[in-house]
């Protein structure tokens, strides 16, 4: 292996995880301020200029808070949960190519990580393990509302993988890649040659999806306020707590990439115009997260069951068939 | 975007997994160390307990509802389903007629196993009254 490739990629990592930690910081803030917006409020002001630095204040609390570990816990296991939902939430972004590739004093970039022939189904695989951070945290803190979390949390993640995935299977089909480069090489023709006009049915389904793998608000019942206090986060305090947090908003940030790649044309032909053009389409799916949670109910679980089993999968399925159909004739 | 050409492509898989757990790692081990240093200790009694109604601290059993369990089993059924079509997916154009034909009378024989578990109540949240 040469060295170039070497310290490049260790580059691209410490980039990565710099960037993507700081931007779930500010996604927080970014959710504050558009809730606040949506309900005629201002949200936080008070720390530096329109609150920009309440991010800054929040880490230094979460930092400086007591270190609790509650009697009963099952005690490593109550302490690697969150470092596994931070961890695998940016393991996921191995896969998606950030950027064009630009050339820089000479030397050819290409903004992603590893670029592997199995992009997705490592994406979606290394999301599924993410579920081990609600579950176990839920599961060692001998608390009934964290355990009820853990059981929702196993149930909603298994099922909606199964959408994600057949949603999936049709874009796939069309392409025949898995590669989300190749995703975003055939959809290089302009607007009209989006993933989104073939495949609607599939761009929906996987947004619903999207929405229960990140615990998003119609589907936030794992740690849902008003019936089991804080979920699996009840008995968390201090990093332990926050590392869960910026798990969910790194989360938040990589599937609106893949949405947008896989769907939403990505950069298209890789002009400047094209990295910035993915930049705001990811932000507004970022934006429509919130929008979502200003606007939507959640729903109860017997509901979140019903829709992704009884509607959901099978709308997946005839999906493929049709998409079937239609490509071989 | 050009495909990158590599000996090794998952090595930025590995270093990113060693690199992710261990920044997080260190992550509570430094909020640890500095909330040692920094933290107002109390030495309460009842705040180590866990979250709950009631002085006397339980140890909780986890035991949760068996209606979880059928979910999982739906889980595993579908879901090595899927498995088995990514291939399928991606040779899709290769296979033709013959390959789309195999996949129809798979998803038939899904669709049989999916009645199935509908029509015996496994898709239904029962109460527990």
């Amino acid at each position: 292996m040469d060295t170039a490739y070497f310290i490049e990629t260790i580059i691209k990592i410490v980039v990565l995880l710099l960037v993507f930690s700081a931007l779930a910081g500010f996604g927080t803030y970014f959710e504050r301020k558009v809730l606040a917006f949506m309900q005629r409020r201002l949200g936080p002001m008070h720390v530096g200029p329109y609150g920009l630095l309440q991010i800054a204040a929040d880490g230094i609390k979460l930092f400086t808070k007591e270190d609790i570990v509650p009697q009963n816990v099952v005690g490593p296991i109550f302490k690697i949960a969150p470092v596994i939902t931070a961890a695998t939430a940016f393991m996921a972004a191995a896969a998606i190519p950030f950027m064009p590739s630009f050339t820089i004093f000479g030397y050819e970039v290409h903004p992603i990580i590893s670029d592997i022939n199995v992009g997705i189904l490592y994406i979606l695989g290394v999301m599924a393990i993410g579920l081990y951070g609600p579950l176990l945290g839920g599961m060692a803190s001998a608390n009934k509302w964290s355990l009820i979390s853990a059981a929702r949390a196993a149930s909603v993640f298994i099922s909606y993988e199964v959408v994600s995935g057949l949603s999936l299977l049709a874009p796939i089909m069309m392409v025949g890649s898995l590669s989300l480069i190749d995703f975003n090489n055939y959809q290089t023709g302009g607007v009209g040659s989006w993933m989104i006009w073939s495949q609607p049915v599939a761009f929906i389904l996987f947004l619903i999806a999207a929405f229960a793998e990140t615990g998003r608000t119609p589907f936030h019942l794992i740690a849902n306020d008003h019936e089991i206090i804080d979920g699996f986060g009840t008995e968390y305090s201090g990093m332990r707590w926050g590392l869960f947090f910026i798990g969910e908003y790194a989360n938040m940030f990589f599937i609106s990439f893949v949405i947008a790649l896989i769907f939403l044309g990505g950069f298209g032909d890789g002009s400047v115009g094209g990295a910035l053009a993915l930049l705001g389409k990811v932000s507004f799916i970022f934006f429509f997260f919130l929008w979502t949670r200003a606007a939507w109910p959640d729903v109860r679980p017997d509901q979140l069951m019903w829709l992704c089993w009884k509607v959901l999968m099978p709308i997946a399925v005839i999906n493929i068939v049709i998409t079937g159909i239609v490509i071989m004739f | 975007m050009e495909h990158v050409n590599t000996m090794n492509p998952y090595f930025g898989v590995f270093v990113l997994f060693v690199l992710t757990f261990g920044a997080f790692y260190a992550t509570t081990v430094i909020a640890r160390l500095a909330s040692r240093a920094l933290a107002a200790k109390d030495t309460e009694k009842l705040k180590l307990t866990v979250y709950e109604c009631g002085p006397e601290v339980t140890k909780q059993p986890n035991r949760i509802s068996s209606q979880f369990y059928l979910f999982a089993l739906l889980f595993l059924l579908f879901d090595v389903e899927i498995v088995f079509m990514f291939p399928w997916a991606i040779d899709f154009k290769l296979l033709g007629w013959f390959g789309f034909a195999e996949m129809l009378l798979f998803i038939l024989l899904l669709a049989i196993g999916f009645v199935y578990a509908w029509k015996k109540g496994a898709l239904e949240w029962h109460s527990i009254k």
